[in-house]
């Protein structure tokens, strides 16, 4: 089945199955590693990506359910995002597998221009697992990122 | 996934007629939508199915609307939308409340009201409410549209009344006009299947249901009865621990799980005075 989507911002167009993964499309296809596969079955948040501004988990999305879709994955901010930077500067990653997704489920509350609470940061990134950092270093890059965002 | 994608068929519904001749000529097709249960499922090496129907682009079907005094859900509803209805949020907070505690937020913006109520699981998070609020199952077929009490509609362990050619197009809520409460008791506060699952409203004769105590999500008719005829709240907790089956499983244990659906009970019934 034909499929058209845009991501990061490039219009795209596949021939594929229509039950494949959107996780094995972008990674395989779109050659786009920078979305994670962890647990493969909607658990750990690895996989997050968004579809239509709304984080979603690839390994649960058929490429068909993409069709005429915005999707973004870690590769489409570039680097520069502030949380990007402040998950360094905080040392919010460490082995790594979780990150592209935590940066894409928490993006949305950087880029909102009210002040998260710590437990609205935590509940937004409720679906994302970390076996490494023990959470505290993420919830305050996310902090950290939003105050650089909107610093007037 | 483990099971190659290849094996199956997958065909994407234009419109609501369209979808129901599918199902009325192939009754083996799976509808699917949010695929929150169906691809974990796949990825386990199970097989729901081996034809697939995408209903996703039926948008009217997302719809939350009032009608005739009922909150009407359309099927394809997700657990975000639930949450960012101004209906919902006023009508029937206790759904706001278990649709917050569905996942995380990514399964949230997928999965469905009617994914939740076709998949059947005993510790589906929101039937409780669907049990406790009376609501109305809408399906609709070919041949027309009928309406089934939720308390009726499931028959057994993950079976129910739904005919293969019938898909589930709404929940309608009548208006529920006592204090709601709902509770989802697990392993953490997010992103985990229910150990027990509560949702209660204290009407004069008050609506107890609970998940996960047993085959289908239970109404604790004995345990109303008690309660709604003056008798003490001690005696309705013997009634209910009589009246629910748990099961040892790998998330928790029968007398855990009665002992749990007891507290929930009396912490209703103290926050619901």
């Amino acid at each position: 089945m034909r499929t058209r989507f845009t991501l990061n911002g490039e219009p795209r167009e596949l021939e594929t199955h229509p039950m494949r993964r959107l996780l094995d499309v972008l990674r395989e296809d779109c050659g786009l590693t920078g979305t994670k596969e962890g647990c493969g079955e909607g658990e750990c948040g690895a996989c997050t990506v968004l579809v239509d501004g709304e984080p979603v988990v690839s390994c649960l999305v058929p490429v068909a359910q993409a069709e005429g879709c915005e999707l973004l994955t870690i590769e489409g901010l570039g680097g520069d995002h502030p949380l990007q930077r402040s998950m360094m500067t905080e040392v919010g990653a460490q082995c790594g597998i979780c990150t592209p997704g935590v940066v894409l489920a928490a993006k949305a509350l950087v880029d909102a221009p009210r002040k998260p609470t710590l437990a609205r940061v935590r509940e937004a990134l409720a679906g994302n697992l970390c076996r490494c950092t023990g959470y505290e270093a993420i919830h305050r890059a996310v902090l950290a990122a939003h105050a650089e965002r909107h610093a007037k | 996934m483990r099971t190659s994608s290849r094996d199956f068929t997958l065909r994407r519904a234009r419109t609501l007629d369209g979808a129901l001749a599918v199902l009325r000529d192939d009754p083996g097709t799976v509808p699917l939508a949010g695929c929150t249960d169906v691809y974990v499922a796949l990825q386990f090496g199970q097989r729901p199915g081996s034809r697939y129907l995408d209903l996703t682009p039926l948008k009217a079907l997302r719809r939350i609307t009032e009608r005739d005094g009922n909150l009407v859900i359309g099927a394809l509803a997700t657990y975000t939308d639930l949450q960012r209805s101004r209906l919902v949020r006023s009508r029937l907070p206790m759904l706001v409340e278990a649709s917050r505690l569905v996942g995380g937020m990514q399964i949230q913006n997928r999965g469905t009201v009617g994914g939740n109520l076709a998949n059947g699981s005993p510790a589906g998070d929101t039937l409780p409410v669907f049990a406790a609020a009376e609501a109305q199952v809408v399906l609709q077929s070919t041949q027309g549209e009928r309406r089934v009490p939720f308390t009726s509609f499931y028959t057994g362990y993950r079976a129910s009344v739904r005919r293969p050619d019938e898909l589930i197009t709404a929940v309608e809520v009548p208006a529920v006009d006592a204090r709601q409460w709902f509770r989802k008791v697990g392993t953490r506060a997010a992103q985990a299947i229910s150990k027990v699952v509560f949702a209660g409203v204290r009407a004069s004769t008050p609506r107890l249901a609970l998940g996960s105590v047993g085959p289908t999500v239970v109404r604790l008719s004995r345990t109303e009865r008690v309660l709604g005829s003056g008798g003490s709240l001690e005696t309705a907790i013997d009634e209910l621990k009589l009246e629910i089956s748990p099961i040892d499983d790998l998330r928790s244990t029968a007398d855990y799980r009665r002992e749990v659906a007891a507290n929930l009970v009396r912490e209703f019934w103290a926050r619901t005075a």
